[in-house]
């Protein structure tokens, strides 16, 4: 098994990253719209629901109660599938679910396929592996479609593009479609995409797909999209091929009243998505008459083996902790060197790598002040500082003796004494490690990382418990 | 009702650089009734370890605190962030004790447990309030600080825009990401200068020192001040900036 | 694959060696809820996604179906091949999906014609089925124009009671306005691969 493609080869650590996304002012001012926009409506759009907070609960358990199960209810989907007429697969990773894609589509005898957005393939890399194979995969999402036009990479998880405001987007449609948007509206540039894209659906012979939900018991899937590029792919051409990550099924078709509640407030702040399309297996005279489901792990039964981690594989992509994230907010999700960035990113990436000796990889689970605004807004309730936290401990041992780890040695056996501690504090050590402090405007390093744009506080004539002994000792 | 005894958890920050603090809240419960006692065996919560990835070392210092505190009926803290660690992290660390489920965050200590809003404050000054992240998200102290600011005489509250935006500190994560926490500093700051206030007040000098240590550098003139020590603040005994 | 199966099976039940207990899904949600006059806020809450909506008396619904077309001049329209003969009113000339329609066809007309199975008034979703009057996916899809009759009596409150009436296993579209996009700043703007127009009766019994 090779690296596994969830985050991008070559991507610099998150600190080194983020300050060259910081250093764009323009893109600073596109997120800072977007993230704020959708931040209010999805508050809105919550605060209709009475309910919420039991269905947050609620879909926090059937998802607990899907991980717990997950080998039974993957079995019983299978079967129901099978039982329907369609094809199940089992990919361990990236590689494998690409060479099923791969296959299938030649057998299809096609070169060229439809997407519909999908997580779960730009994880593995499928575009790039078909094209390697000689197999064109066209993005119909629009967002989708203005990364793969730009040649650009995702920054968000329900809106790719996110990072792009419309006059950028006006400028990539007409560099690369033949009839150019009328102006950077997003009416006209919707229109342009319409274009750009008909001819496609109308003749595609093969579509890829996600899944945002499978239903063990009956074997529906489900996918929750906006635009009709989703019913395009799942509904004109002959032969549909869904790639699901194994952690995406609900146990019964009844918990979806559930998650049709909690998934399009949480990501789009409506109060439900234009359309969302369920089929089962396959429909004699409607649809795709052969329908392939591919079951992917990539890294999902490590994450499940954890069992402070596990609890990242609840999401269902909703990307409402990425908008309200404040770091996320100002350096982007391409500074994450993953299609999944912000607060879940920062939890699932890692999971999905399994090698704190990555560094990227380890770098992520710091991105984070621990607000807990990700985990307010969350709708299955996933602690995300809770793992972030304990990512942390996993990044520090493996990183094994460093000089960090020295300084926090060293610091906890101060604090474990009382009298060390105040000794430490009359030396004015202990200044030094909370603050960082000793001086007032600029240190050594990693002292200069806070006076950069801080002054530092001027230790008083004495500490607190100084005085609490001389006056009420 | 014989008066609570109550043990004072400064906090390493506050014992170490804002001693000032922690007399505003002796002072303030003792102005209220309270028999308040400070364990001079008392350190850190082990929230730096916690956060940064040191789990042991925020372990014993979990099980330290629950010796140093035992028997008190309440422990008061003048931070939400190291309020947070002891009630919602240190069961976990170390299994749960009366210590940790009896530590409150002095706004929740004042409202809930003491029942008062009006704490017969004076503070004749423009402020606006910073609401930390940990007090609201892991506490749940919700508008408590503010019930309690509106009763002060003489303060003039001005709403802060973005409140509930984290200002950028995150212990370890203002030194890790530095140019990330910056930014955020920046945009905090920002909102509290367009208030026109002169005190920014907080339940937390972690953030404070972070906000304070930015507006400072930009000689804004804004002043940073705990929440307990605008709340100790009296007529006949002003607050006044430690020197 | 059946190797790749019994190998990700297998990780699975190492991964799960703690067999986390699971406890009673709490199902303390609203299973429906008091919403006032359903037909008043179905009508609004579709209307929110600015699609346009009609109520009528059933017997006035075929004379509706006929001004609604005539106002748009849509002259060619796709029907289900149980479209109720009613509502095939004169001015039209109507494209009934037996045998089956070609993708060309489809696109080539001006707009479809359908029932449905369930709407949402919470939140102004229809939902089709592929039963009575709705025919296959493709029908409602491909033509820019879909106007849907909808019957007092298959209106509901909530999400929960709309899932309680359907059959999952029949191929489900949840249509919410017109298709749309929030792509571009997060902003929401109507009209991009599916039907850029929808209108809808409410047919009052």
């Amino acid at each position: 098994m090779g690296s596994n493609p969830v985050t991008w080869l070559g991507s610099p650590v998150f600190p080194k990253a983020a300050k060259a996304a910081l250093a764009d002012t323009q893109l600073r001012r596109n997120l800072r719209k977007a993230t704020h926009t959708i931040r209010d409506k999805r508050a809105k759009a919550v605060a209709e629901l009475p309910d919420w907070e039991q269905l947050r609960r609620a879909g926090e358990a059937i998802k607990d109660d899907v991980l717990s199960n997950l080998d039974t209810y993957l079995e019983r989907i299978e079967a129901a599938v099978t039982a329907r007429g369609g094809i199940v697969h089992w990919a361990l990773d990236a590689h494998e679910a690409n060479e099923i894609v791969l296959r299938l589509a030649r057998e299809a005898g096609t070169d060229e396929v439809v997407k519909v957005k999908s997580m779960a393939t730009a994880e593995i890399g499928l575009n790039e592996a078909l094209e390697a194979g000689g197999i064109r995969a066209v993005e119909t999402d629009l967002a989708e479609l203005i990364v793969q036009l730009g040649n650009d990479r995702p920054s968000h998880i329900l809106v790719p593009a996110i990072h792009r405001n419309r006059s950028e987007i006006k400028e990539i449609f007409q560099r690369e479609m033949a009839e150019k948007p009328a102006s950077d509206e997003p009416r006209d540039l919707a229109e342009a995409a319409r274009r750009h894209l008909r001819r496609k659906f109308l003749l595609a012979r093969v579509a890829v797909s996600g899944a945002n939900f499978g239903v063990a018991d009956t074997g529906s899937i489900v996918v929750v999209e906006s635009e009709g590029n989703g019913r395009m792919c799942l509904t004109l051409p002959e032969v549909l091929i869904t790639v699901m990550g194994i952690e995406k099924l609900v146990p019964t078709w009844r918990d979806l009243e559930v998650f049709l509640q909690l998934l399009p407030r949480s990501s789009t702040a409506e109060r439900m998505n234009p359309y969302t399309s369920v089929w089962t297996g396959v429909t004699p005279g409607d649809g795709p008459q052969q329908f392939h489901l591919v079951l992917l792990d990539n890294g999902r039964t490590d994450a499940l083996a954890d069992r402070v981690g596990r609890q990242a594989l609840r999401c269902i992509r909703c990307s409402a902790c990425l908008n309200v994230c404040p770091v996320y907010e100002r350096t982007g999700g391409q500074a994450y060197g993953s299609v999944y960035p912000g607060p879940i990113g920062a939890i699932l990436s890692p999971q999905l790598v399994n090698d704190m000796h990555d560094k990227q990889a380890a770098s992520l689970p710091y991105a984070s002040s621990l607000c807990g605004a990700c985990y307010e807004v969350c709708p299955v309730r996933i602690n995300i500082p809770e793992v972030l936290v304990h990512l942390r401990a996993e990044a520090v041992e493996a990183k094994g003796r460093t000089p960090e780890s020295v300084g926090m040695a060293a610091l906890g056996w101060i604090f474990n004494d009382a009298r060390r501690y105040e000794n430490a504090q009359k030396v004015g050590s202990l200044a030094r490690h909370l603050a960082p402090s000793g001086r007032i405007s600029s240190l050594p390093w990693p002292g200069s990382k806070w006076t950069s744009a801080r002054d530092v506080p001027t230790p008083p004539a004495e500490s607190f418990r100084t005085w609490w002994r001389k006056n009420r000792g | 009702m014989p008066a609570p005894r109550v043990g004072l958890f400064a906090t390493c920050l506050t014992d170490t650089f804002y001693p000032s603090t922690a007399r505003a809240v002796l002072r303030l419960l003792e102005r209220l009734g309270c028999d308040v006692d400070f364990p001079m065996d008392q350190t850190c919560c082990g929230q730096m370890h916690y956060n940064t990835g040191y789990r042991e070392e925020a372990r014993s210092l979990a099980s330290k605190y629950a010796g140093v505190f035992a028997g008190y009926d309440a422990i008061v803290a003048p931070s939400g962030s190291c309020g947070g660690m002891v009630r919602e992290i240190h069961p976990e660390l170390h299994g749960s004790s009366d210590a940790f489920a009896r530590t409150y965050e002095l706004s929740e200590f004042l409202v809930d447990v003491l029942g008062v809003t009006d704490v017969g404050a004076y503070f004749p000054h423009r402020v606006t309030y910073h609401p930390t992240c940990h007090s609201l998200r892991m506490l749940g102290v919700g508008d408590k600080p503010l019930q309690l600011l509106r009763s002060v005489r003489g303060l003039d509250l001005v709403e802060l825009p973005e409140a509930e935006t984290c200002c950028g500190f995150g212990g370890t994560f203002a030194v890790k990401n530095a140019d990330t926490s910056t930014a955020m500093l920046g945009d905090k700051m920002r909102c509290v200068l367009n208030t026109g206030a002169e005190v920014l007040c907080a339940g937390d000098n972690s953030c404070l020192m972070h906000i304070g240590g930015g507006l400072s550098r930009l000689r804004t003139g804004v002043r940073t001040v705990h929440l307990a020590e605008i709340l100790a603040s009296t007529e006949e005994e002003p607050w006044a900036a430690t020197p | 694959m059946a190797d790749t199966r019994s190998v990700v099976l297998g990780r699975i039940r190492r991964a799960l060696a703690d067999r986390p207990s699971v406890e009673a899904i709490p199902r303390d949600y609203d299973l429906s809820r008091p919403l006032g006059d359903l037909v008043e806020l179905a009508a609004e809450r579709i209307a929110d996604y600015r699609a346009e909506v009609h109520q009528v008396a059933s017997a006035d619904v075929p004379a509706k179906i006929a001004s609604l077309l005539a106002a748009r001049g849509a002259t060619r329209m796709v029907g289900p091949v149980d479209l109720p003969s009613s509502w095939r009113v004169d001015g039209a000339e109507w494209l009934i999906d037996s045998p089956s329609l070609s993708i060309d066809q489809l696109d080539g007309a001006d707009g479809v014609l359908t029932g449905c199975a369930v709407a949402i008034a919470e939140t102004g979703t229809l939902v089709l089925d592929g039963g009575e009057a709705q025919g296959r996916r493709a029908l409602t899809l491909v033509p820019d124009y879909h106007l849907c009759v909808v019957r007092t009596d298959q209106i509901v409150g909530i999400v929960p009671e709309a899932l309680a009436r359907l059959e999952p296993t029949r191929p489900l579209t949840f249509i919410s306005g017109p298709s749309a996009t929030s792509d571009i700043e997060l902003d929401r703007v109507e009209g991009v691969h599916g039907p850029r127009t929808l209108h809808v009766i409410i047919a009052v019994t």
